[in-house]
């Protein structure tokens, strides 16, 4: 099963670009032919013999280039793992995962933290910011660790986009909840790595932020032609993907492409009264979401 | 959430063992310490009774000027021997001669022979005993010839038929070796001592300098006496013109004499373990505070359903008292094992191998122990629990809020405290605290102001540690960690006090120490005018001498303009013990050292005749023209009179009479000497030439000026290099509580360890970032330590500027050396916590609750 919109398994010329990170600021489409990141046949199993349970199960994955993915399912599902594994954070226990042509299976901690810093953004549901640093200190902290020379015109394009430029002096303590959430998106838009991913981004916001969180993450796949990837189990959230795919019990079992709220909420009952029941195998590693 | 419970749970396990580790090491140096006195203790005085078997009644005179260990020895007439020999009971009857560092050898090298502390005897031969024996060779029977005991030969390699110079009241002299002695046992030496033995009436010139005398006679009993019956029957005979003791009184004084000394090293000892116990406070609150912290809602719900604020104090107090048992059991044992490691290292290379005695725990070490242990941890853990006793119920329901509480009463607390202990201080070094009280008025207002200078330092943190930490800010980790280290003032301030006390301790003790070199410089350059001292370095009793015909032959080298040489007694003015000194040239003296006379006339100093210092007329309300009644060391008490008062001057001080005197002190032989240059003459070829004459006396050297106070405060060196060894106790607690400080913020910041990873901080970097966390706090301990330790060495040599602390001195170099060690504590502290941190599984951190 490949859920994917692109046949093309090779990224292609624009992805490949921009992964270099030269992608221009003007508010073009983006070629939607690349693969960002994929997962090939991807197992994860936690615990061995009586203990053991499957959080995947031959997945298969393409997320395509420059396009908004979001992955939903009840907890337990395992889209957070699914998350992980695709974002270098978890090990697979079987299959294969890449970030634009660079497989992540196997590479050393040391690769793969650079392949995190460099190439991969990331916004969390709570605790994205460091407490000590400013937001400003905040956004520009990656490229900070890279050591690389922020581009000054692109960073005042972000905090712009993100309406921060009153807030970039103020540790994160004196910031709202979805000011706190648009510094961590800023900050993930900073290196403009070839993924971002989101893991329920809005899902400590009232619905005010979590409406202009969302419209940010749009914004910016549409104008900047940033890749997205979205873990959430709102269907209003899911919405404001291009794309979203169902996973239940370890598979994917679905996907919408431009999806409406009430395509999402349908296409959940359905899944609810196949009796792949959200609740039927709790997973490990879902803690926090 | 069970896992992350686990994990605390363990976390915390490991807190309380590194709180603990502290409190161990604190009751180790406690029980070390007494197991460590009481064992040399009973092993010396075991040696004793051995030492003193042979002799039942032992008769010595009284002495002239009681100086103790440091006087001349009171000495009997021979006709005693005969006289002792008539009483009924007394069967064998021996006149001894002998004197603590009496005869000191020249070694193969030309040095003389050092021995770590140990007397070098020099005795008369009184031939061989159930207690002594020759282990080659024969006893002297010429004045040209001496034994020696087995412990000198085998340090030196002397051996029979060897040639041997020894210094004695008399100036170097050579004898030939005939034999080596050795004790019961087999034993070369009894505790590391050294011994030449000569012929009866060398040994009486040389080692008394009087003929016909002896310092001792030992009397053996005849069967069926006792030692008591003999000791009266031979009061009886000799009145109370004498000292008489039996064996048994005089092994029993000697360990009352040695357990006097071995107190004070007991003290020194108990000393540092306080220190290290009162850092360790710091390391136990610290653990308490964050414990109660991080369990604020469990402490809370317990309030809510009904426990007592007493109740919640005493489950603090309760886990407390368990950690202080726990720790006080560990350090007692391992605090016995190491006293007694140390007894049998200090018996083995310093004691000359005395037997120790067998392992036995003094009851005071166990009370010590378990005292001390218990009740720091209690007290220490005293304030978090009133704390917790605090919290209202109501924060059961609440997300737990660490307000950052105003810092304002402990602020104003400290100063006042730190004020409070200042005074006191001050009235302890001025004397204002009243006679006796000096001490313990110094050790309070030390403790004051240590206690004060801690609490102040949570408000001092919020300004210094950001700065220390904008060292590191272009540097991306060492920003991050420097900002760490800035989050919580109380704990860093906490954490580096620890470090501060030992430092600051350590740095006073360096400036006073280095106030007394430059104050000693700085009295030399203005008051004395000499340009070469023959001097040395007293090691012992005896002050180093040299030959008399030194001083002649000085004045003959061709630029020297004059020669001022020094004599030394110990003698009793109107009653009262004092130094009194001998000079070859007053006239010479009083313009070498810029004195001048306040009364009478500093010239011509003659025989029977004295100039003070204004000071210690006034103390005895004399004035030239008057008469006192002096007491030398031998001779009889004469009336002297004082033909000067010379004003108050750093470089002299006290009684100053003629040579000719010096026939009557116990050594008449010159300490020092100084040398002043004709105009235009070169001082480096004088020096090279005086050194020259020199050759026979080895105990002796000449200098320049700054040469003279290298010398002359050499032993400083030791004094610190010690105190710098013990205080690595506190410092190693010290480090313990960083270590302890910063595992606790990895785990509390164990998300944001998990985010930093996540975008991409590498291992190394995280690494760094707590390294930078670890040193900026223990270098803001190791500032603070140099700071508070610079001004309380600073108002230490200015409370004692009367005791001739003129300038203060400030050591750089080590001020430095101290700020370096924090920087490296850091590091060293860091080590662990970052390779927990470095560990962490990336996803496991950010998911972590």
């Amino acid at each position: 099963m490949v859920f994917s919109e692109s046949t093309r398994t090779e990224g292609s010329e624009a992805s490949a670009a921009r992964e270099r990170g030269d992608v221009g600021l003007g508010a073009r489409r983006p070629d939607q032919d690349g693969t960002a990141a994929r997962a090939v046949g991807v197992w994860k199993v936690y615990g061995s013999g009586e203990s053991e349970v499957v959080a995947l199960r031959d997945v298969d994955v393409e997320i395509a280039t420059g396009r908004f993915t979001a992955i939903m399912g009840a907890s337990g599902s395992g889209k957070s793992t699914l998350m992980h594994c695709l974002a270098g954070l978890d090990e697979t226990t079987r299959g294969e995962v890449f970030v634009g042509d660079t497989k992540l299976t196997g590479l050393s901690d040391s690769k793969l933290t650079r392949l995190r810093r460099d190439r991969i953004g990331f916004v969390f549901q709570q605790f994205n910011l460091l407490p000590t640093l400013t937001a400003e200190e905040n956004i520009r902290l990656p490229l900070d660790i890279a050591g690389r020379r922020p581009d000054t015109e692109w960073l005042a394009t972000i905090v712009k986009t993100m309406r921060l430029e009153d807030r970039l002096g103020h540790r994160p303590a004196h910031l709202s909840g979805g000011e706190q959430q648009r510094v961590a998106c800023a900050r993930a838009l900073a290196t403009r790595p070839a993924v971002i991913f989101a893991d329920e981004p809005t899902g400590n916001l009232d619905s005010r932020s979590s409406t202009e969180i969302l419209g940010f993450l749009r914004d910016s796949v549409r104008d900047h032609g940033q890749t997205i990837v979205m873990v959430t189990h709102d269907p209003k959230a899911a919405s404001y993907a291009d794309r979203v795919l169902f996973l239940s019990d370890g598979r994917i079992v679905g996907e919408i492409l431009q999806p409406t709220t009430e395509q999402i909420l349908d296409r959940l009952k359905g899944l609810d009264a196949t009796g792949d029941g959200p609740e039927a195998a709790p997973l490990h590693g879902e803690g926090a979401l | 959430m069970v896992r992350a419970t686990m994990k605390s749970l363990l976390s915390h396990k490991l807190r309380m063992l590194s709180s603990a580790l502290a409190v161990v090491l604190g009751v180790m140096a406690v029980s070390g310490a007494l197991v460590l006195t009481d064992t040399l203790s009973r092993s010396y005085k075991a040696m004793f009774s051995t030492a003193f078997d042979n002799t039942d009644v032992a008769v010595s005179g009284v002495p002239k000027v009681d100086a103790g260990y440091y006087g001349a020895p009171a000495t009997v007439p021979a006709s005693l021997v005969d006289r002792l020999g008539r009483v009924p009971g007394a069967s064998r009857v021996v006149g001894t001669v002998g004197t603590v560092d009496g005869a000191r050898v020249v070694g193969k090298d030309g040095k003389v022979v050092t021995s770590f502390g140990a007397p070098r005897f020099g005795v008369n031969w009184t031939g061989e005993d159930p207690y002594v024996n020759l282990q080659a060779g024969r006893g002297p029977q010429a004045d040209d010839e001496v034994a020696i005991n087995g412990g000198l030969a085998k340090s030196t390699g002397y051996q029979v038929g060897d040639r041997i110079d020894v210094l004695t009241l008399q100036p170097r002299q050579t004898f030939t070796v005939v034999g080596v002695f050795g004790y019961y046992g087999n034993r070369d030496s009894l505790a590391g001592e050294t011994m030449v033995a000569f012929t009866t009436p060398a040994a009486q010139r040389l080692l008394l300098g009087t003929p016909n005398v002896f310092t001792a006679v030992n009397v053996t009993r005849a069967p069926g006496v006792t030692q008591q019956q003999l000791r009266d029957r031979i009061v009886a005979e000799l009145g109370s013109q004498y000292r008489v003791k039996t064996g048994q009184e005089l092994a029993a004084e000697s360990g009352q004499q040695l357990d006097e000394g071995l107190k004070f090293f007991n003290y020194i000892l108990l000393g540092f373990a306080f220190v290290a116990l009162f850092v360790g406070v710091f390391l136990i609150l610290n653990t308490f505070s964050i414990i109660v912290a991080q369990r604020m809602r469990e402490l809370a719900l317990m309030r809510a359903v009904g426990a007592s604020r007493v109740q919640i104090v005493a489950s603090v107090e309760a886990e407390a008292a368990v950690v202080g048992v726990v720790a006080s059991v560990v350090g007692f044992g391992v605090g016995v094992g190491v006293g007694r490691l140390l007894a049998w290292m200090y018996a083995t290379f310093l004691g000359g191998g005395v037997a120790l005695a067998p392992l036995e725990v003094p009851l005071s070490a166990v009370y010590g122990s378990f005292a001390v242990g218990v009740l720091v941890t209690m007290v220490a853990a005293l304030l978090p629990a009133l704390r917790a006793a605090r919290i209202p119920p109501v924060a059961a329901m609440r997300e737990a809020a660490t307000a950052d509480r105003p810092l304002t009463r402990i602020t104003v607390a400290g100063a006042a405290v730190t004020l409070a202990g200042g005074g006191t201080l001050w009235a302890g070094l001025t004397g204002h605290a009243g006679q006796g009280n000096s001490l313990v008025a110094l050790l309070i207002g030390l403790l004051l102001v240590l206690t004060g200078a801690a609490m102040l330092t949570p408000s001092l943190a919020r300004p210094v540690v950001p700065v220390l930490g904008a060292v590191f800010a272009n540097w991306t980790p060492g920003r991050l960690g420097g900002r760490n280290s800035a989050r919580n003032p109380r704990r860093t301030a906490v954490t580096a006090s620890a470090l501060m006390v030992g430092i600051a301790l350590i740095t006073g003790i360096s400036v006073v120490l280095t106030s007394v070199t430059v104050s000693m410089n700085h009295i030399l350059d203005k008051q004395m005018h000499a340009d070469l001292v023959i001097a040395g370095e007293q090691s012992g009793p005896l002050p180093p001498t040299f030959d008399a015909e030194v001083l002649d032959r000085t004045r003959a080298v061709p630029g020297v303009a004059e020669v001022v040489g020094v004599y030394a007694d110990t003698g009793l003015v109107n009653g009262g013990q004092t130094t009194i000194a001998a000079i070859t040239d007053s006239t010479a003296m009083h313009e070498m050292f810029g004195m001048t006379a306040k009364e009478g006339t500093l010239d011509g100093l003659g025989a029977g005749q004295l100039v003070v210092d204004e000071k210690t007329a006034q103390s005895l309300g004399v004035h030239a023209g008057d008469t006192v009644r002096v007491q030398l060391s031998k001779g009889e008490a004469s009336t002297y009179t004082i033909t000067g008062v010379y004003s108050q001057t750093p470089g002299v001080i006290g009684w100053v009479t003629a040579q000719a005197e010096a026939a009557n002190f116990r050594i008449d032989q010159p300490t020092k000497a100084f040398i002043e240059a004709s105009k235009g003459a070169s001082v480096t070829a004088l020096k090279t030439q005086i050194a020259a004459l020199l050759v026979d006396s080895p105990e002796v050297s000449v200098t320049d000026r700054s040469g003279y106070v290298q010398q002359q405060t050499r032993s400083l060196d030791t004094v610190l290099a010690m105190m710098q060894m013990l205080l690595a106790l506190s410092i190693i607690i010290a480090l313990l509580g960083i270590v302890n400080t910063l595992a606790l913020s990895v785990i509390e910041r164990t998300r944001e360890l998990g985010l930093l990873r996540a975008i991409g901080l590498r291992r190394r970097q995280l690494m760094s970032m707590i390294g930078v966390e670890s040193t900026v706090i223990a270098v803001f301990g190791a500032l603070l330590g140099v700071v508070l330790g610079v001004a309380l060495g600073a108002a230490t040599a200015r409370g004692l500027r009367d005791q001739g602390f003129t300038t203060i001195g400030l050591p750089w170099a080590q001020l430095l050396t101290y700020l370096a060690l924090g920087a490296i504590v850091g590091v060293i502290a860091s080590v662990v916590p970052a390779i927990r941190a470095a560990r962490l599984n990336v996803l496991a951190a950010i998911t972590y609750e």
